[in-house]
């Protein structure tokens, strides 16, 4: 059976999660593993939904079929939800539990779901695994760093076909010097807020 | 590096996206593997090649082609250093090509990109250059962008190739695309015929690893050998058309011995065969590999002309075929056709059958579900779950603080209730969203002038037509000169926020930069509006609602044409300049004291950084607002105040 790993990233425009997916990608090159990534730029940016998939291993294709994710990993809980069909029951789902209302709440009349109630449908169907990202980020010295947290979430799993060192030294080579040690604490909080 | 966790609360792709190492790219590392997006492996590609002068018109999915030149370019002018190639963000698709034709014409290689509906607008210049042929090599970019993720249409560009007559690559992979470019060069020389470079979405957004090849020395300066064939008076187009006929037959010949055109097997083929091209390609082998088939595969990279040699003899051997490829039927038809030709006792599976259909992006998904239909297999993946909770929609919108929404606030106070909106292409176009709703018909870029000059003769309605500034410059122009020949009843306006927004940014004839870094003539809206004859001419700060609104209906009031210029720069851009400079980002607050809930600031302004709170008061969330101080100005009760800094 050849060896894939298939990341499904999800947020919303402006949260880096393109940046998150291009730093996966970098990592697996570093490590030498195969890789593709997908992302959809243009029209999702201004604070649409944006979705990426990172593809490692043994793949030729960049998107992968529906039910055969091995992680989902959203930077908002609605955006999780939003990609429930990528997800089968062995799945890792790793999702920010910091909700963003989308403007169709307020102007369309639209419901944003109970927090709870996302976390209880996700993990009906799957593994699930919440992060308070921002209150990591915050701890570690920068809000900014809400993305390293996710990415050292992810690291922790146990999915990756690398070390999470390889991603955290991918990470830290992308960073400005003065935000390494940040950067470096806020993955660590990552990585603990996965491990129970 | 610039940007890397340069977290705005903006969302604009440049900021996010320009992740890539510049000294990366450049590197002339021969056989180094790095990461790239699809687009800047074409880029790099053309460097591989020696490039010389890249033109282009921005549009997504193609923009990171020509920012990735932009950017070595502008890094080089910092340096004080020379690139090694000129490179422009012309006016517009159709000049853009014609600038980097000249350049051919004087025996440098050339290249330029646009989105698919770009070479529409090139469409002209494009016909009548294959009878001319090029010198230098030139690669001419179409992206195409299947499911529309950012266009107004799904057309597929390949028919270009067959209708214009020019030789096709169609790239699977990011690795490809680079070695498609680099080789490309050699091929649109050989034939002395400009090459069209076909991608997709999904090829353009993908990345992948690339094997760098080294970089090859630019010409520079070329020289410009006269010839009479050069100038298509009918005699000579006569004369060229059947040359171009004999050029087809020798691409023809390249295709036959083309690398880019292979066949792969999957397990033990007989006599299954299926026939793919482009980003299809990836899909098609994971999910055969995944099926456990028996099938061969003929991959091909070169489109046009088909190998046919090659295609005869696959088409031979199989007793069934499967063609799998996005959009129209492109090769299912040659094939059909090659089929009949040699008499082959063949059935042929493809949009004809109702297997594969002419709409949208394909998927694995798709792919799988199709295969296990035509092979009688099961498929081996869950079913995708269908959640019972509802998320909500989470279109794109016009930023919080975007000038765009004051304009359009203030024409709606302005105008008449049955106004009728033609409206164009860019960040403006999501004026469509409620509550502002201010967009009736669109067709593509300049569009809404010229429909405006229909409507005021067709309709006694009133007529406001909306178009940013890079449109203008792009289509806009012509329209406008119609309206004053005609003297049409129209309020054109032109929102100048001093950049193209919607590609990334871009510069334009309206900044005082070119895309090369280094100071360019800019062009004042107000100067060519002059030019063309409109006597009613309003500029106004759109950020000042009451004064935005009055010169709207002054607009309105005067018979004739006139031209409103909405004058704000993009907020994004506003606020990068003000972190720059170390310039505090004033922030908003609602007092609620004040606030009576009426909602207009949400429900008829609708900034995205305002919300309610579950117990159905207003607040502005501080990590979105960008401190315009516009709903401070629609706010009927004054509740809405400066308070604190970012
Ligand atoms: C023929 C053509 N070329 C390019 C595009 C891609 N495109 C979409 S919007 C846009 C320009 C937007 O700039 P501007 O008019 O200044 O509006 P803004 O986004 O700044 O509000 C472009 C180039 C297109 N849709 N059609
Ligand atoms: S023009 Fe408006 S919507 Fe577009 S990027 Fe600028 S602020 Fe955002
Ligand atoms: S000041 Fe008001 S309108 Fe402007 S960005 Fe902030 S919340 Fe939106």
């Amino acid at each position: 059976m050849k060896k894939k790993t298939s990341i499904v990233l999800t947020g919303v425009g402006g949260q880096g999660v393109i940046t998150a997916a291009n730093l996966l990608g970098k990592a697996a090159v570093n490590a030498k593993v195969g890789v593709f990534v997908s992302e959809i730029h243009g029209m999702a940016q201004r604070g649409g939904a944006v979705v990426c998939t990172v593809r490692m291993g043994d793949v030729s294709s960049p998107l992968l079929p529906s039910g055969t994710a091995d992680v989902l990993m959203s930077m908002e809980p609605v955006e999780a939800l939003r990609n429930i069909c990528y997800v089968n029951k062995k799945t890792k789902v790793i999702t920010d539990i910091n909700p963003i209302i989308p403007f169709t709440v307020a102007v369309g009349g639209e419901q944003y779901p109970k927090v709870e109630e996302i976390f209880k449908e996700l993990s009906a169907h799957a593994e699930l695994f919440t992060v308070d990202a921002l209150k990591i980020a915050k701890d570690a010295g920068a809000i900014i760093t809400k993305n390293t947290v996710m990415l050292g979430a992810l690291a922790a799993s146990g999915v990756l076909p690398f070390t999470s060192d390889v991603l955290l030294e991918t990470i830290l080579e992308a960073v400005p010097e003065k935000y390494k040690d940040v950067n470096k604490k806020a993955f660590d909080g990552g990585m603990k807020a996965i491990k129970k | 590096m610039l940007f890397f966790f340069y977290h705005t609360q903006g969302n604009c792709a440049s900021f996010t996206s320009m992740v890539l190492m510049m000294s990366e790219i450049t590197e002339d590392k021969p056989g180094k593997q790095i990461l790239l997006l699809g687009n800047e492996a074409i880029t790099r590609g053309a460097l591989e090649a020696g490039i010389d002068v890249a033109t282009t018109y921005p549009g997504t999915p193609a923009s990171e082609i020509a920012d990735t030149f932009s950017a070595i370019a502008k890094e080089a002018t910092r340096q004080n250093k020379d690139p090694g190639f000129y490179f422009q963000y012309s006016v517009n698709e159709k000049v853009a090509l014609e600038v980097a034709a000249a350049a051919s014409f004087c025996g440098l290689r050339s290249l330029t990109c646009m989105k698919h509906v770009g070479l529409n607008v090139a469409s002209d210049t494009f016909m009548t250059y294959m009878y001319v042929g090029c010198r230098g090599g030139h690669i001419i970019v179409s992206a195409d962008d299947p499911y529309c993720h950012s266009s107004q249409n799904e057309q597929d560009n390949r028919y270009y190739a067959l209708f214009g007559g020019a030789p096709m690559l169609e790239p699977t992979t990011p690795q490809e695309a680079k070695e498609m470019t680099r080789i490309g060069f050699d091929i649109s020389e050989k034939l002395s015929l400009p090459l069209l470079l076909r991608t997709t979405t999904r090829l353009n957004h993908a990345r992948g690893p690339i094997t760098l090849h080294a970089l090859q020395q630019p010409r520079k300066k070329g020289f410009f050998k006269k010839d009479p064939l050069l100038v298509t008076v009918p005699a000579t187009a006569r004369a060229k058309h059947p040359v171009l006929l004999k050029q087809l037959e020798e691409a023809e010949k390249i295709s036959e011995k083309s690398p880019f055109n292979e066949i792969i097997t999957i397990g033990k083929p007989k006599d299954v065969g299926i026939v793919t091209s482009g980003v299809s390609y990836t899909y098609v082998k994971e999910m055969a590999e995944e099926l456990n088939l028996n099938v061969k595969i003929l991959k091909l990279g070169m489109t046009h002309p088909i190998p046919r040699a090659m295609c005869e003899k696959f088409i031979s051997s199989c007793s069934s075929l499967v063609m799998v490829e996005e959009l129209e039927p492109f090769l299912e038809n040659q094939f059909k056709q090659l089929a009949y030709d040699i008499g082959a006792d063949v059935k042929i599976y493809g949009k004809s059958t109702g297997h594969f259909s002419r709409l949208y992006e394909y998927t694995p998904d798709i792919v799988v579900d199709a295969f296990s239909k035509i092979f009688k297999v099961k498929t081996p993946f869950p079913k995708p779950i269908q959640s019972t909770l509802k998320a909500p929609r989470r279109p794109p919108s016009l930023c919080p603080g975007c000038p765009h929404r004051a304009t359009y606030y203030a024409v709606k106070k302005a105008a008449p209730k049955d106004t009728v909106y033609p409206t164009d292409i860019g960040c403006y176009t999501l004026g469509k969203e409620p509550p502002l709703e201010i967009a009736d018909v669109l067709l593509c870029m300049g569009s809404n002038a010229g429909m405006a000059c229909g409507f005021s003769v067709a309709t006694d309605q009133k007529i406001i037509s909306f178009m940013g500034d890079s449109t203008f410059f792009h289509s806009g122009i012509p329209p406008i000169i119609n309206a004053v020949h005609h003297n049409h009843d129209v309020v054109i306006t032109v929102l100048d926020n001093r950049t193209t927004a919607m590609t990334g940014h871009q510069p334009h004839p309206g900044t005082p930069y070119d895309g090369m870094g280094r100071p360019a003539k800019l062009i004042k809206v107000e100067d060519v509006v002059r030019g063309c004859g409109i006597e009613h001419i309003e500029i106004v700060d759109p950020n000042k609602i009451k004064e935005t609104t009055a010169a709207f209906k002054r607009a309105i009031e005067f018979k004739g044409p006139s031209v409103v210029i909405s004058k704000s720069p993009c907020i994004l851009l506003e606020v990068q300049r003000k972190r720059k400079a170390k310039e505090e980002i004033q922030l908003y607050q609602i007092n609620q004291e004040i606030c009576k809930r009426c909602k207009t600031c949400i429900g008829r302004f609708g900034c995205p950084a305002l919300y309610f709170a579950e117990d159905g008061s207003v607040h502005i969330d501080a990590a979105q607002c960008n401190g315009c101080g516009n709903c401070a100005q629609v706010c009927p009760f004054g509740a809405i105040s400066a308070e604190g800094t970012q």
